[in-house]
C-alpha cells in the first residue's frame, strides 16, 4: 500500500506541476523551457521554512508567493522577446536557478536540503491533500479557460498584435498568466519537497523542465484533461520502467519532438480527430 | 462641427528616411474622410501613428481635444479608436462569432481581474450576431475563418472593429481584394455605418468608390500632404493629378515608389 500511496502522490504533484505550465504555455502561448526553476523555488522555500519550524501548511502560500513573484520577473522578459527568444530566455532562467542554488551554502549548495520535518499528516492524508490540490488546479484551469481571461489568453496565443488593436492590455494579461502558472508551480514544489524530504539543485534542472513541457505537449497544449492524463501517466513511467528513468531527457525530449512533428495538438487532438472527424475546432 | 481627431505637424523618420513630413489635418465629427495617395505615400504609416504603433519623430495627435501622444495602442483603442487592417487578421482558432464577441467584451477585458471574474457573454454574442448580420455574414457565424473567402474576411475585420463601438473608425483598404460588386456593397455598408454616427477615416485605392462615398479627401504623396478638400475639387488639383495621372511625372514617381 505504501508504494501505491507514494505513486499516487507523485502523480498528483506532477499533474499540478504540468497544469501550472499549461496555464502559461497552453493557454497563453508563452513557451517556457525553465519551468522547473519555479518548482525549485517553491520546494526550497517550503523546505527551508519547514526546517525553520514554520508549519508546513503555512509555507505553501509563501512558496506560491515567492515563485509567483519571480515568475512575474521572468514574465517581464516575455514582453520584450517572442517565441524562440523566449524559449532561450526561460531556458537561461532555469540554468541560472540551478547555478545560483549550487553556490549558496545556506541552501545546502550541491548537497541540497535533507531531513525536511514531517507535516503531521500521515502518508495517506498527504496523498489525499496532494490529489485535492491537483483537482483544484484542474478546476481552476477549466474555469480560467472558459472565462473572459481564457478567451483573451487564447487570442494572445494566436496573435498578440491583433489583441492589442482590440484595446486589450496584452502585457498585463501575459504577466497574469506567468504569475498564476509559476505560483502553482511553487505550490507543486512545496508538496514535492515534503514528499521526498530531500531536495537538491539537480531535481530542478533542464531535464525536469523538458519533462514537464513534454507532459503538456503530449497531453495537448491547452487541454486540461489531456494534460492531466499525460502528466499522471508520464510521471509514473520512470518508476515502472527503469530504462526511462535512465534516459529521461532522451525519452521525454523524443516524445516532445514526435508530438510536435506528428500531432501538434497532442493526444487531445488525436482523440478529438477520432471522435469528431468533421469538427473544425478539433484540428 | 468640431474636430474629433486632430493630426498636428506629424513627421516620421525611419532610419533617416522621411516617411511622413509635417502633415496636419483634422477629421470632423461625423465625417467620412478619404485618406488617399499613391503606394508608399505614407497613408498606412499615418494610420499607425494615429493608433500608436509608430511613434512620430515630431508632431501630435489629439482625439476630441485630448492628446494621444505617448499612449500605448490599447489605451488609444479604449479612448474610442478602432482599426480594420489591410491584411485581415482574424483569430483562426475561433469562429467568426467568437472573433466579434471578443471585441464586444471590451468592458470585461479591461483588466485581468475583471476578465477572471466574468464568465457569461450572452450580451457579447448578441452584439456579435447583430454585427455579423449587419455585414451580411451571419450565416457563417459559427464557421472557422480559415475556410472563408476574402470578401467574408474583410467584412469580419470590419465587424470586429465595429464591436468596439468606436468613435473614430480607421479603415485600411477595406475594399482591396474584392471584386467590383463586392466592393460597391461594402462601400455602401461603410456609408451606412457613417450615417449612423461613426466618424471614419478611409484609406483606399479604389478611387471610384472613394469619390462616391467620401465627404472630403486628404491626399498624401511622398510623405507630404498635397491636397485637402472636397473630392471634386481635390481631384481637379494639378498636384493630385500629377501624382496619380500626370504623364512623365506620374511614371517617374511610380517607379520611385516601386523601388521604395
Amino acid at each position: 500500500m505504501e508504494y501505491e500511496i507514494s505513486l499516487v502522490t507523485t502523480m498528483a504533484i506532477s499533474v499540478l506541476f504540468a497544469l501550472s505550465l499549461n496555464l502559461i504555455t497552453g493557454f497563453c502561448g508563452q513557451i517556457s523551457l525553465g519551468h522547473a526553476a519555479f518548482l525549485g523555488v517553491g520546494a526550497y522555500t517550503s523546505g527551508m521554512l519547514t526546517k525553520a519550524g514554520v508549519p508546513f501548511l503555512l509555507t505553501l502560500p509563501l512558496a506560491m508567493l515567492l515563485a509567483g513573484a519571480l515568475g512575474v520577473v521572468v514574465g517581464l522578459a516575455s514582453l520584450r522577446v517572442r517565441a524562440d527568444f523566449l524559449a532561450i530566455t526561460t531556458m537561461g532562467v532555469g540554468f541560472l536557478f540551478v547555478g545560483v542554488v549550487r553556490q549558496q551554502e545556506v541552501l545546502g549548495a550541491e548537497m541540497g536540503i535533507s531531513a525536511i520535518p514531517d507535516t503531521g499528516m500521515s502518508k495517506a492524508v498527504f496523498m489525499l491533500f496532494a490529489v485535492a490540490l491537483a483537482a483544484a488546479a484542474g478546476l481552476l484551469s477549466s474555469y480560467v479557460r472558459r472565462c473572459w481571461m481564457g478567451r483573451v489568453f487564447a487570442a494572445i496565443a494566436e496573435d498578440e498584435d491583433t489583441v492589442r488593436v482590440l484595446g486589450i492590455d496584452v502585457p498585463r494579461f501575459k504577466l497574469t498568466a506567468f504569475a498564476l502558472g509559476t505560483a502553482l508551480a511553487g505550490l507543486a514544489g512545496g508538496l514535492y519537497a515534503q514528499q521526498l524530504k530531500f531536495i537538491a539543485p539537480d531535481s530542478f534542472g533542464f531535464i525536469e523542465s523538458i519533462t514537464v513541457l513534454s507532459m503538456v505537449v503530449v497531453g495537448g497544449i491547452g487541454s486540461v484533461i489531456g494534460v492531466t492524463v499525460s502528466a499522471a501517466v508520464l510521471s509514473v513511467l520512470p518508476s515502472w520502467f527503469q530504462v526511462i528513468g535512465d534516459y529521461k531527457l532522451l525519452v521525454y525530449g523524443g516524445l516532445l519532438f514526435l508530438m510536435m512533428r506528428f500531432s501538434p495538438g497532442g493526444m487531445a487532438a488525436l482523440v478529438a480527430r477520432i471522435f469528431h472527424p468533421d469538427r473544425w475546432a478539433a484540428k | 462641427m468640431s474636430a474629433l481627431l486632430s493630426v498636428g505637424a506629424i513627421t516620421v523618420l525611419f532610419d533617416g528616411l522621411t516617411a511622413i513630413s509635417d502633415v496636419s489635418f483634422d477629421v470632423q465629427q461625423g465625417e467620412l474622410l478619404g485618406l488617399i495617395g499613391p503606394n508608399g505615400a505614407g497613408k498606412t504609416t499615418m494610420l499607425r501613428v494615429i493608433t500608436g504603433v509608430v511613434r512620430p519623430t515630431t508632431g501630435t495627435v489629439l482625439l476630441d481635444g485630448g492628446s494621444l501622444d505617448g499612449l500605448p495602442t490599447h489605451l488609444r483603442i479604449r479612448r474610442g479608436l478602432a482599426l480594420s487592417q489591410q491584411m485581415v487578421t482574424p483569430f483562426r482558432g475561433m469562429s467568426l462569432l467568437d472573433n466579434v464577441a471578443l471585441a464586444a467584451g471590451a468592458d470585461k477585458t479591461a483588466s485581468p481581474v475583471k476578465a477572471l471574474f466574468h464568465l457569461r457573454r450572452e450580451r457579447e454574442l448578441e452584439t456579435g450576431r447583430r454585427l455579423l448580420s449587419r455585414l451580411g455574414i451571419e450565416p457563417q457565424a459559427n464557421e472557422s475563418p480559415e475556410i472563408q473567402p476574402m470578401g467574408t474576411l474583410k467584412r469580419l475585420e470590419l465587424a470586429r472593429a465595429l464591436a468596439l463601438a468606436p468613435r473614430l473608425l480607421l479603415l485600411d483598404e477595406p475594399l482591396a481584394g474584392l471584386n467590383s460588386k463586392e466592393a460597391r456593397l461594402l462601400a455602401d455598408t461603410i456609408t451606412e455605418i457613417n450615417r449612423s454616427g461613426t466618424t471614419i477615416i478611409l484609406i483606399e485605392h479604389n478611387l471610384g468608390e472613394v469619390l462616391r462615398v467620401c465627404h472630403r479627401l486628404v491626399v498624401l504623396d511622398n510623405g507630404e500632404k498635397i491636397a485637402d478638400g472636397e473630392p471634386a475639387t481635390v481631384m481637379n488639383n494639378a498636384a493630385v493629378r500629377a501624382a496619380y495621372l500626370g504623364p512623365g511625372a506620374a511614371a517617374q514617381t511610380g517607379e520611385q515608389h516601386a523601388a521604395a
